[in-house]
């Protein structure tokens, strides 16, 4: 079970001999043979591991948005009387501080395809920059709208508002930690060799949580 | 091809240069193989929790508010006799422990892992990190599962789908953190198995090895990859639903609750949306695993190859709108009632293609009735017993009358046990060979599968029948309603077959530990025949005597029993413990083309090539009855290298 010894592939165990040509094909489905080469594949690894991660978070937040429709459709009035407003004005000008931390995540990539490490680590400290107002202006709205009296507990209205967002905001949170730790290998000349895995993946993850956000902020803000 | 040769003698040579150390190759071992057989110890732990269980639920519906035999310590203030809570208890973690950390982790854990890199010819998965990543997050969901047993309050006893409001408010079931573990405990488990499932869509579809065509591999490793898109997509609806009603519970929202203007029902559809889906993930795998069986000891191809693929592709298309027959008396508008019947009657029919399929392979074939074969065919007839009376569940009309029934008791274990389990079971003995490198024993295998399969269909047929006679699910006393009074006979009948059905995985657990540690010393082997002769004696003893009949006479009998199996045993010596060679069925996939068991990275210097489809049994192209994939066809341009 632990044995690490390298061996030979087995031989094959026998020779076909002298048979009569291969006769039609029969069984296990398939095509005549073709000389099997080794295929380079459309995506690699690390996009298309992405690509799924994305899916499953995509389901997640379906579970939520959905639930949160629910309640919301069928509740006599929405939002409820002596509730405190959503501030628009404020999280639509957040928005575009989020859309253009995606921005600085795409100049990033570029920099880095361009092989300038500098640009490379100042881009994605913008990107977590702007990641970070985002999530302080999220933070003192919600305390604003925490002293107006909305609460998790105050009713259906407070439950969803604070679910939905706050899932979002811990999932940025979750990828500026993960853009900072890049930042932060970038800066110490990690990617340079061209196994840039890590920070691709990192990218991608980052345009996800900002695309989510303009959808949820549609649905529970605008709606 | 240069790349990646190069990487891969990098590989060869990294892992040929310094040994991993205790640590890194058993406990955080990033091999796909080590990662499989931890998958594999944990489920085949927790089932022994799980099973447990099941047995005091039914000492409880046979002998009612009786001390359960060994619960007098544990139950110290009733001395052994279950409470209802603690009856809701049992059977809420019975179905979540056997669900969640059994079959899983068995069926899509374990063999995933062990076969989709050895099957589709990669040297490990795509990110080995990430790989036992995702099974220290899924063991830790299942430590945190264990250890609501023992906060104050006890253990969630909500039912293992949790409906809200019951499971919402702590005061409902009187059960506090128990049901908050169990909430905290499945969000993680969604996260590791979120990891795993990425993990094994991106290894099928980026790690083939040359020739290795999306339509030349094995239907287990397509069947995975069609699981794990499922869990994939259905899990994280689980997740945000528990996170919901963990929020509920804890800090006071709303979600499911009507006073603050949540909605109960939502509960239930965001449940069922993900666990509909997920009967289809504990089934499929073990159908992969028949696919894979049944050909190899038929001694033919499978019969439709294509059409098995696209059964499993259409049953996955279709687990996602089938999932409101799960709630057609929950208030649902007759109308769209109407058309989840519908949509759940044409699920059938993939699943009928798949049956009629195995039957084909069947027919007419010279079958070798080894262990893993007589498992898989247990599989295809339990597994059809199971879908036929889903089809009952499935019409509205006939629902409305047998739903929350032992009906549907019986049907979920015919489709589960006899059908997941069964599965589990032959890949467990078919791959044993590979996975640890030794022979399993055959006898203790017959008497193993044996007793299951009797005692499995003694214990869940009867419960069809005092379902339809009135007998409700998750009833805590039968014997407090006249009009299930007369059935307790059966019941008594599910338990004693249920004990046995308990006994005679003694066996099993005998002849996995002595094969892998390759006890096969001449001593060692009488006992190990002498106790799976003393087990068949021993459930005739049980069984009668737990039915009533005389304890004396029917010890007699099983000793009897006992003596003649064990003389007649000894014929059949060969096999457990001894070293497994290459190839020991004679099957033409890929896994049986590395060393047994296969070492880091499965193969030496070269990756196997592949020429064709994965089931060609006594073809004419070949003097035996069987064509590996990676034998090179006759007159191939360049083929015939060696």
């Amino acid at each position: 079970m632990t044995t690490l010894t390298v061996e030979r592939p087995p031989v094959p165990r026998r020779t076909n001999g002298s048979l009569p040509p291969v006769p039609p094909h029969r069984g296990g489905g398939d095509g005549p043979d073709r000389d099997p080469a080794p295929h380079r594949p459309p995506l690699d690894n690390v996009r298309l591991a992405m690509l799924f991660l994305i899916c499953s978070e995509v389901m997640f937040f379906g579970g939520l948005v959905s639930a949160f429709l629910v309640l919301r459709v069928t509740a006599a009035v929405w939002p409820p009387p002596l509730q405190p407003r959503l501030p628009v004005g404020v999280t639509a000008v957040n928005t575009l501080v989020l859309l253009g931390s995606s921005v600085a995540m795409a100049a990033a990539l570029q920099a880095l395809r361009r092989g300038d490490a500098r640009a490379l680590v100042r881009r994605l400290g913008l990107a977590a920059g702007l990641g970070s107002v985002f999530l302080l202006v999220q933070g003192y709205e919600w305390a604003r709208l925490v002293r107006f009296g909305l609460t998790l507990s105050s009713d259906a209205y407070g439950t969803t508002f604070y679910t939905l967002i706050g899932a979002h905001a811990v999932h940025v949170l979750g990828a500026l930690v993960w853009v900072a730790v890049v930042a932060l290998l970038a800066a110490r000349g990690r990617f340079t060799d061209g196994r840039t895995g890590a920070l691709r993946a990192c990218a991608i993850y980052w345009h996800f949580v900002v695309a989510l956000w303009p959808a949820l902020f549609l649905a529970v803000y605008l709606v | 091809m240069s790349a990646t040769s190069v990487t891969a003698h990098a590989h060869v040579d990294h892992a040929a240069h310094h040994d991993l150390g205790f640590v890194r190759t058993y406990i955080f071992s990033t091999d796909h193989k080590m990662i499989a057989r931890q998958f594999l110890f944990l489920g085949l732990s927790m089932m022994i929790v799980g099973g447990l269980l099941a047995l005091v639920v039914r000492w409880q519906l046979a002998w009612p508010e009786t001390a359960v035999p060994g619960l007098s310590n544990i139950l110290k203030e009733t001395d052994g006799i279950l409470e209802p809570s603690t009856y809701n208890m049992a059977f809420t973690m019975h179905a979540t422990i056997m669900i969640f950390f059994v079959i899983m982790p068995i069926l899509a854990g374990a063999f995933g892992n062990f076969c989709i890199p050895l099957m589709i010819g990669a040297r490990d998965m795509a990110f080995p990190f990430l790989n036992m990543l995702s099974f220290w997050v899924t063991g830790s969901a299942g430590v945190i599962m264990l250890s609501g047993f023992f906060v104050e309050g006890g253990h969630a006893a909500a039912g293992w789908t949790s409906y809200a409001p019951l499971s919402a408010v702590p005061s409902y079931t009187g059960v506090n953190w128990g049901q908050n573990i169990w909430c905290i405990s499945l969000f993680i488990m969604g996260v590791g198995s979120m990891m795993g499932s990425i993990n094994y869509i991106t290894t099928i579809i980026n790690m083939r090895a040359p020739g290795m065509r999306l339509f030349r591999m094995p239907l287990v490793v397509w069947s995975l990859f069609i699981t794990a898109i499922l869990l994939l997509l259905a899990l994280p609806v689980l997740t945000s639903g528990v996170a919901m009603l963990l929020f509920d519970r804890t800090l006071g929202t709303n979600w499911f609750r009507p006073s603050g203007g949540g909605e109960p029902l939502l509960w239930q559809h965001l449940f069922w949306y993900f666990g509909h889906p997920e009967v289809y993930i504990l089934i499929l795998p073990a159908m992969g695993i028949a696919s894979e069986i049944l050909p190899v000891f038929c001694r033919k191809p499978i019969f439709g190859y294509h059409a098995m693929a696209f059964s499993m592709i259409a049953i996955a298309f279709l687990s996602w709108v089938v999932y409101g027959h799960h709630m057609f008396v929950s208030g649902m508008s007759p109308a769209l009632g109407m058309a989840f019947t519908v949509t759940t009657m044409i699920i059938a029919v993939p699943s009928a293609i798949k049956t009629f399929n195995w039957l084909g392979t069947m027919w007419g074939a010279r079958m070798q009735f080894t262990v893993p074969m007589l498992n898989a065919l247990a599989f295809v007839s339990m597994f059809v017993i199971g879908g036929l009376s889903g089809i009952f569940m499935a019409s509205t009309p006939v629902d409305i009358y047998i739903q929350d029934t032992y009906f549907i008791v019986a049907h979920i274990h015919y489709v589960v046990f006899g059908g997941s389990i069964f599965g589990a079971f032959a890949a467990i003995y078919y791959w044993f060979p590979k996975m640890f490198g030794r022979l399993t024993s055959p006898f203790l295998g017959h008497v193993h599968f044996w007793g299951t399969f009797v005692f499995f269909n003694l214990t869940f047929f009867p419960m069809h029948i005092i379902g339809v006679g009135g007998q409700m699910r998750r009833i805590y006393n039968p014997m407090q309603y006249e009009f299930l009074q007369h059935q307790q006979p059966w019941n008594v009948l599910i338990t004693a077959s249920a004990l046995c059905l308990g006994l005679v995985q003694i066996p099993f657990v005998l002849n996995f530990f002595a094969s892998l540690f390759g006890w096969r010393a001449g001593w060692f082997r009488v006992l190990a025949h002498a106790v799976g002769a003393l087990v068949a004696g021993a459930t005739i003893l049980v069984f009668f005597s737990s039915l009533g009949y005389g304890k004396v006479l029917f010890g007699i009998v099983g000793l009897v029993v006992a003596v003649v199996v064990f003389a007649v045993s000894r014929r059949d010596t060969a096999g457990c413990g001894e070293k497994a060679p290459l190839n020991p069925w004679n099957s033409n996939t890929l896994e049986w083309t590395a060393p047994s068991p296969p070492p880091h990275l499965n193969w030496g210097a070269t990756i196997p090539t592949v020429y064709r489809g994965p089931y060609e049994y006594s073809s004419p192209e070949s003097k035996e009855d069987f064509l590996p994939q990676n034998v090179p066809p006759v007159g191939a341009a360049g083929a015939r290298r060696h």
